[in-house]
C-alpha cells in the first residue's frame, strides 16, 4: 500500500513540474530550467520550516514566490534570443543552480545535531510531516490538493482570455506583436508563473522525501519537466497529467520486473508513444471528440440520433443487426 | 495621419527604403505601388514597427512613433494585415479576434469570473457581430487553419479590424484573390474608410488599387517616384517605365 501511496506522491509531484513547463511551453519557449526552479522552491521552503520553523504552506508559498521571482529575472535575458539558444541558456542556469546548492552551506545547531544545507552532503532532517505526524496518506492527498489546485487555475487561465494570448505568442510573434500582444510581457510572465509551479513541486519534494540534495535536480529532471507536456500534448492540462501516469506510472515504476531492460523499453516506448500520437497522448482531435461526447451526453436526441447512424451503417452483419434490434427495443419502436 | 519624413532603411548595402516622404490624410485611401522589391513592404513594416528605420521619423496623428514597438503602436490605432497571411491556427476563429480585441473594450465588459464562468459567451457573442462584416459568422467556432484561403484572408482582415484602428496597414490584401473576391474586398475596404478608418493599401493587383484609392505613391528601388490621383500616376512616364522598362 505504500509503495502505491509513495507513487501517487511522485506523480503528484511530477505533475506539477509538468505544469511549470506547460505553462512556458505554450508560449513557444523550450525551457530547461524548470529543475532549477525546483531546486530554489525546495531549499527555500525546507530551510523555512527547518531552520525558521515556519509552517509549511506559508513556507511553500515563499518556496514557489523566491522562485518566480528568479524566474522572472531570468525571462528578461532569455528572452533574447529563441529556439536552440533558449534551450542552451536555461540549461546553462539550472546547472548554475544545481552547483550553488553544491557548494552551499548554512547550518545552525539545533538540539545536538546540527541541520541545514551542506554542500554535496545535501539537506537532510526535513522532518515537518513526521515531526507532526502526517501518515503517508494524509501527505498523498495534500500533494493532490495542491496539484488540483493548480491544474483548476490553468485549466481556467486556459480557458480565458490569457490562454488564447499565450497560444497566439507560441504560434507566431510576430503576428502576435501586431495584434498588440505585448511579447516581453507576455514571455516573461509565464516564465514567472512556471518558476513559482517548479518552486512548489520542489517544496512539495523536499517535504515528503526529507532529504534533497543537488543531485535531485539535475538535466534529467529538467529533461522530463518538458518531456511531459510534449508527449502529453498542449491542449489541455490533463495531457500533462496522462504523461506523468504513463511515464512516471507505468514505464518506471510498471516496467521494474524487466529489471536492466526496463531503459531499452523505456525509450523504444516513447518513441512509439509519439509516432502513433504525434501531437501528444491528448491532441486536439481527441479533445474534441471529449467535447463531443459531453454535449451529446448532454441531449437524448442526438445521443439517439447518433446510436441509430451506428447501428443502422452495421446492420449488415448479423452480429450488429442484433445490437441494432436491441437498441430500437431500448427505444420501444415497432418491429423489434 | 500617417507622415512619413525622409525615411530610409538600409540592409547592408541595401537601400531598401530610401529617403521616402509622404503624407496621408485622414479619412483617405492612400495606394502604395511598385514593382517587386521596390520597398512596399518594408514601409509596411517601418511603419508597424516590426523594422527600426536607418533614419527618418514616422508621424502618426501628429505624434512621432519612431522606434516604438508594434504592440504600443496598436494601442495608438495602428493595425495591419500580412502579405503571406499570419493567423493563430490553432486557435478558433472568434478566438482569432479575441486575442486581438481593442483592450477598451475589454474593460468596458463584465468582469472574468462571471464571463468564464459563462463559457465566455458575452465575448463570443460580440466577436460573432465582428465576424458578421467579414462574413465569417457562421465559422466562429472552427480552427483558423481549416478555413479556406479567402476566409483566411477576411479573418485577418477582420483581426486587424478588432483592434479598432485609426490607421489600417493591408499589404497586398488581394494576391492570391480571384475576381469576384477582389471584387467583395473592394467594397470592404471602401466600407473601412466611410466608417473613419484612413487605409494604407500596398497591392499588385492594378485594376484595385486604380479603382478604389484616393492618392496613390509610386515607388522603385527605395524611392518615391511619383504621387498623385490614380490618373496622374497612370499617365507618369517614370511610372510607365519602371513598370514597362524604358521606350527603345
Amino acid at each position: 500500500m505504500d509503495f502505491y501511496l509513495g507513487l501517487l506522491q511522485i506523480i503528484g509531484v511530477h505533475t506539477l513540474l509538468g505544469l511549470s513547463a506547460y505553462v512556458v511551453l505554450l508560449t513557444g519557449q523550450v525551457s530547461l530550467a524548470q529543475a532549477g526552479f525546483m531546486a530554489i522552491g525546495a531549499y527555500v521552503a525546507a530551510m523555512l520550516t527547518v531552520l525558521a520553523k515556519w509552517a509549511l504552506l506559508p513556507a511553500m508559498l515563499a518556496g514557489g514566490s523566491v522562485a518566480a521571482v528568479v524566474a522572472c529575472l531570468v525571462g528578461f535575458p532569455a528572452l533574447r534570443v529563441r529556439g536552440l539558444i533558449l534551450v542552451v541558456a536555461t540549461l546553462a542556469f539550472g546547472e548554475a543552480v544545481r552547483l550553488f546548492f553544491f557548494n552551499f552551506d548554512y547550518q545552525i545547531a539545533m538540539g545536538d545535531i546540527r541541520v541545514g544545507p551542506l554542500g554535496g552532503e545535501g539537506f537532510r532532517q526535513i522532518r515537518y510531516f513526521p515531526e507532526n505526524g502526517w501518515t503517508t496518506f494524509q501527505v498523498m492527498v495534500f500533494i493532490w490538493l495542491v496539484v488540483g489546485t493548480v491544474m483548476a487555475a490553468l485549466w481556467w487561465m486556459d480557458r480565458s482570455r490569457a490562454g488564447a494570448v499565450l497560444r497566439a505568442v507560441g504560434e507566431d510573434e510576430v503576428a502576435a506583436q501586431s495584434c498588440g500582444i505585448n511579447l516581453t510581457a507576455v514571455k516573461v510572465l509565464a516564465m514567472t508563473a512556471g518558476g513559482f509551479i517548479a518552486g512548489l513541486a520542489g517544496a512539495i519534494y523536499a517535504h515528503y522525501t526529507t532529504h534533497i540534495e543537488q543531485g535531485n535536480f539535475n538535466i534529467m529532471v529538467a529533461t522530463f519537466a518538458i518531456a511531459y507536456p510534449i508527449l502529453g500534448g498542449l491542449s489541455n492540462v490533463f495531457g500533462t497529467l496522462a504523461a506523468v501516469v504513463f511515464i512516471q506510472g507505468f514505464l518506471v515504476e510498471g516496467l521494474r520486473f524487466l529489471g536492466d531492460w526496463r531503459n531499452l523499453l523505456f525509450g523504444a516506448l516513447i518513441v512509439l508513444a509519439m509516432n502513433l500520437r504525434p501531437g501528444g497522448l491528448l491532441d486536439a482531435r481527441t479533445t474534441a471528440a471529449l467535447q463531443r461526447l459531453r454535449i451529446l451526453a448532454r441531449d437524448p436526441a442526438a445521443w439517439r440520433r447518433v446510436m441509430g447512424q451506428l447501428a443502422s451503417g452495421a446492420a449488415f452483419s448479423g452480429a450488429h443487426a442484433a445490437v441494432r434490434r436491441r437498441i430500437e427495443s431500448w427505444r420501444g419502436s415497432p418491429g423489434a | 495621419m500617417l507622415e512619413l519624413d525622409n525615411l530610409s532603411k538600409h540592409f547592408g548595402g541595401v537601400k531598401a527604403v530610401d529617403g521616402v516622404s509622404l503624407d496621408v490624410k485622414k479619412g483617405e485611401i492612400f495606394g502604395l505601388i511598385g514593382p517587386n522589391g521596390s520597398g512596399k513592404s518594408t514601409i509596411v513594416n517601418l511603419i508597424a514597427g516590426l523594422l527600426l528605420p536607418t533614419s527618418g521619423r514616422i508621424i502618426v496623428d501628429t505624434r512621432d512613433v519612431t522606434g516604438l514597438q508594434s504592440h504600443a503602436l496598436v494601442a495608438l490605432g495602428v493595425a495591419r494585415t500580412f502579405q503571406n497571411i499570419r493567423l493563430f491556427g490553432q486557435l478558433a476563429v472568434w478566438q482569432n479576434l479575441w486575442v486581438a480585441e481593442n483592450r477598451d473594450r475589454q474593460r468596458r465588459s463584465q468582469p472574468v469570473v462571471p464571463r468564464w464562468l459563462n463559457g465566455f459567451a458575452a465575448d463570443r457573442e460580440r466577436i460573432g457581430k465582428l465576424l458578421e462584416f467579414s462574413g465569417l459568422a457562421h465559422k466562429r467556432d472552427d480552427l483558423a487553419a481549416n478555413l479556406s484561403f479567402g476566409e483566411q484572408r477576411r479573418l485577418e482582415l477582420a483581426r486587424a479590424l478588432a483592434a479598432e484602428p485609426k490607421l489600417l496597414l493591408l499589404d497586398e490584401p488581394a494576391a492570391g484573390m480571384n475576381a469576384e473576391e477582389i471584387e467583395e474586398l473592394d467594397r470592404r475596404i471602401r466600407a473601412i474608410r466611410d466608417s473613419g478608418v484612413t487605409v494604407l493599401l500596398i497591392e499588385h493587383h492594378m485594376e484595385l488599387i486604380m479603382a478604389v484609392a484616393d492618392r496613390i505613391a509610386v515607388l522603385n528601388f527605395g524611392q518615391k517616384i511619383a504621387e498623385g490621383r490614380p490618373a496622374e500616376v497612370q499617365a507618369h512616364p517614370q511610372v510607365r517605365e519602371a513598370y514597362l522598362g524604358k521606350a527603345a
